[in-house]
């Protein structure tokens, strides 16, 4: 079962803004009948200033599509349409406090169908180039497309690769076979699949003093800061042991779903970039 | 309200009186079967009770036949994979469409990944299989075939019998997945073709964790788990006792209720196919409705998908499960329903439900009042939908 969040709930059992809307200037369906989805979303557009009125929405799909829809309409009741093309995706799931990542592909239909509604009322052709494949790395909803656009475009040849490029596998390490999997029928490989990759920690030299290993895992933890903060949340060194590193995940980082992810994600980097099996441990509040 | 379960080919409700047997096994009488004293002694008995109510159960000649293994997936793999390793010189697998994943996605690796050719019997609408296609494909080559003997989602039951003894034909050896079948359907195996055949504790009222595989007598077999002489070194590790004591007890029980599943279970499954249909215009059950398990209901709600249907049952307090994409987190609809060529749109829309011998009338009554009104709640959202049918003008939106 999935774990919706109370606001995808309430969305789908009391949608707003659902059903036909008669006197609709601008019209968007989109769909993707074999994942199960489609959606139809009407506005009534104000011409003189471009600002929608109303939105409605009828939509085919699961509880997320339904939920994801009826945030739509809300989010862009009243909005101008170019404010409006602002919304992304993430937004939509932002505005649900959340989707489980093999759902997150709800959120971008709504998207496409106020793309394509916009691009009917300004007498456009919206097309539609988004694809999709399986759902491969769990972690960092990576698609099977993704991962195969980008193998084929670099060349790559390791999973350890692709974990650079995409960050698919770079956190639980589950879905590495099926990376393996993809680099071979990419690459077109008659043999087998590559061996496994070795474990992921390469032993390196060891920091010469205790100052210069805390610099190292200082500077790790700063490439991550970005990524972090982009989802509105941040991260803080503690304390450093020989086996473990202790620090503090603040703002959006507290009790998301993706906390557990994103922790398992720094403390692979930590522990390649360091050389050493190190255990990353989170502390709500130290002292 | 109590909550309505009507999925039990997903997972069954242990039995108390599998439970109360099961109990003593972990506190009093936990010995270790293979140990020379009476702690072990004891438990060794209560497995050899348990083998021969799981032989009973299924009508094997022979309780050395039974091999307990963890679970079906496990009997599963170890039954093809033995098949493989003892008949080198035949290098092709048969299957069908509709085999459960633990059978298609195993044949599928071996076909990529180990060089078996493999063929994958279609099905028609109804989920029957085309005997003459079968025997077309048989050959000196075939080293096994694997036929479920009921399918998951629409209870449609296989021609085991027939086609095992066409499989024997060509010397090929013949599995069957008979996870939805045992407890349900009368298995004789004693007086059939059939080589191996896999059942699942969980779905006849055991707990999770336990199965249990047939081998026939004289047949050859490599393990796939080596390590200890537990099950006569058919499958090493040590035995779960209080698993094998309940599937011992669940299998008896399964024999005493038989003919109710054919009775009275049966006539609950009607009464709620009929009672949803009558109410709710465009659906249909799917399957084989002339020749399937009593327990199984699967219906297909066209215009609308199926998470979004359960998503509502569950808030009504009634448990089922859908075919559709969204319940599995993958982009394809239940490739049963793919393989029977039910249409997208309906196939998206399919609502499984399974009974059990402790579902009640009053439960259906209730099943059969809150359906319709989802189905018709959903449609209003549905942009195929019109008023009270198929949206006159046809939705065709842009595809991704």
């Amino acid at each position: 079962m999935w774990d919706y969040t109370e606001k995808v709930k309430d969305h789908f059992f009391n949608p707003r803004n659902a059903g036909e809307l008669k006197e609709a200037n601008a019209v968007g369906e989109i769909g993707s009948i074999s994942c199960g989805d489609a959606l139809r979303l009407q506005l009534k557009v104000d011409p003189n200033n471009d600002i929608i009125l109303d939105a409605r929405f009828q939509t085919f799909g699961c509880g997320s599509a339904i939920a994801s829809s009826s945030a739509l309409t809300e989010m862009i009741k009243g909005k101008t349409l170019d404010e409006a093309l602002q919304v992304s995706n993430q937004d939509i799931a932002d505005f649900l406090d959340g989707l489980p990542p093999e759902k997150m592909h709800c959120s971008v239909m709504g998207r496409e169908a106020l793309q394509a509604a916009i691009a009917n009322y300004r007498g456009e052709t919206f097309h539609d180039d988004h694809e999709e494949g399986e759902l491969v790395c769990k972690c960092f909803a990576i698609d099977s497309k993704l991962i195969e656009d980008v193998v084929r475009a670099n060349q790559l040849t390791t999973v350890e690769q692709v974990t650079h490029y995409t960050k698919a596998g770079g956190a639980c390490a589950t879905c590495h076979e099926k990376i393996e999997n993809l680099i071979t029928k990419v690459l077109a490989k008659v043999e087998a699949a590559p061996a496994p990759e070795a474990p992921a920690f390469v032993v390196r030299p060891q920091p010469s003093g205790k100052l210069a290993r805390l610099k190292k895992i200082e500077a790790v933890i700063e490439t991550i800061r970005p990524m972090l903060q982009n989802d509105h949340g941040d991260i803080e060194l503690v304390d450093v042991d020989d086996m473990h590193i202790f620090v503090k995940l603040l703002g959006g980082c507290v009790g998301c779903q993706m906390e557990k992810m994103t922790l398992a994600g720094i403390e692979q980097k930590l522990r390649i970039e360091l050389g050493e099996p190190i255990q990353l441990v989170p502390v709500s509040d130290w002292g | 309200m109590n909550a309505i379960y009507l999925d039990n080919n997903a997972t069954t409700a242990c039995d108390p009186e599998v439970v109360s047997a099961m109990l003593p096994f972990f506190t009093e009488q936990y010995g270790n079967p293979s140990s020379m004293h009476q702690f072990g002694s004891r438990v060794g008995g209560a497995i050899a009770e348990a083998r021969r109510e799981v032989q009973a159960l299924l009508g094997a000649a022979h309780d050395s036949e039974i091999v307990f293994t963890s679970c079906a997936t496990e009997s599963n793999n170890t039954a093809i994979l033995s098949a493989l390793k003892v008949q080198e010189g035949r290098r092709e697998i048969i299957t069908s469409a509709v085999e459960h994943p633990a059978i298609l996605s195993l044949c599928k690796h071996l076909a990529e990944h180990e060089g078996y050719t493999l063929h994958v019997l279609p099905v028609d609408g109804r989920g029957r299989i085309d005997l003459g296609y079968y025997e077309n494909l048989l050959s000196e080559q075939t080293a096994l075939v694997s036929i479920t003997w009921a399918n998951n989602e629409t209870g449609t039951l296989f021609p085991v019998l027939k086609m095992a003894e066409m499989a024997k034909g060509v010397g090929a050896l013949f599995h069957t997945d008979a996870v939805q079948a045992a407890g349900k359907a009368p298995i004789n195996l004693k007086d059939s073709a059939i080589d191996m055949l896999s059942i699942s504790g969980h779905k006849l009222h055991a707990p999770k964790g336990i199965g249990a595989l047939y081998l026939r007598r004289g047949m050859r077999y490599r393990p796939m788990l080596r390590g200890g002489h537990q099950e006569r070194g058919r499958r090493a590790g040590t035995e779960n006792v209080t698993g094998i004591v309940g599937l011992g007890i669940a299998a008896k029980l399964a024999r005493e209720h038989m003919q109710a599943e054919w009775t009275t279970v049966k006539r609950l499954r009607d009464r709620l196919e009929a009672g949803i249909l009558l109410q709710t215009p465009y659906a249909f059950v799917t399957g084989d409705t002339e020749n399937r398990l009593p327990n199984t209901a699967n219906i297909a709600f066209e215009y609308i998908e199926g998470e979004a249907i359960l998503l509502h049952l569950n808030h009504a307090g009634i448990a089922a499960s859908s075919g559709s994409a969204c319940t599995s987190g993958s982009l394809e609809p239940s490739h049963v329903m793919r393989a029977m060529g039910i249409p997208y749109t309906a196939a998206h829309g399919t609502v499984r439900f399974s009974l059990s011998r402790y579902t009640t009338e009053a439960e259906i009554d209730r099943a059969i009042a809150a359906v319709p009104q989802i189905i018709a709640k959903l449609r209003k959202l549905s942009p195929y939908w019109g008023e009270t049918g198929p949206a006159q003008k046809a939705f065709q939106p842009e595809y991704a």
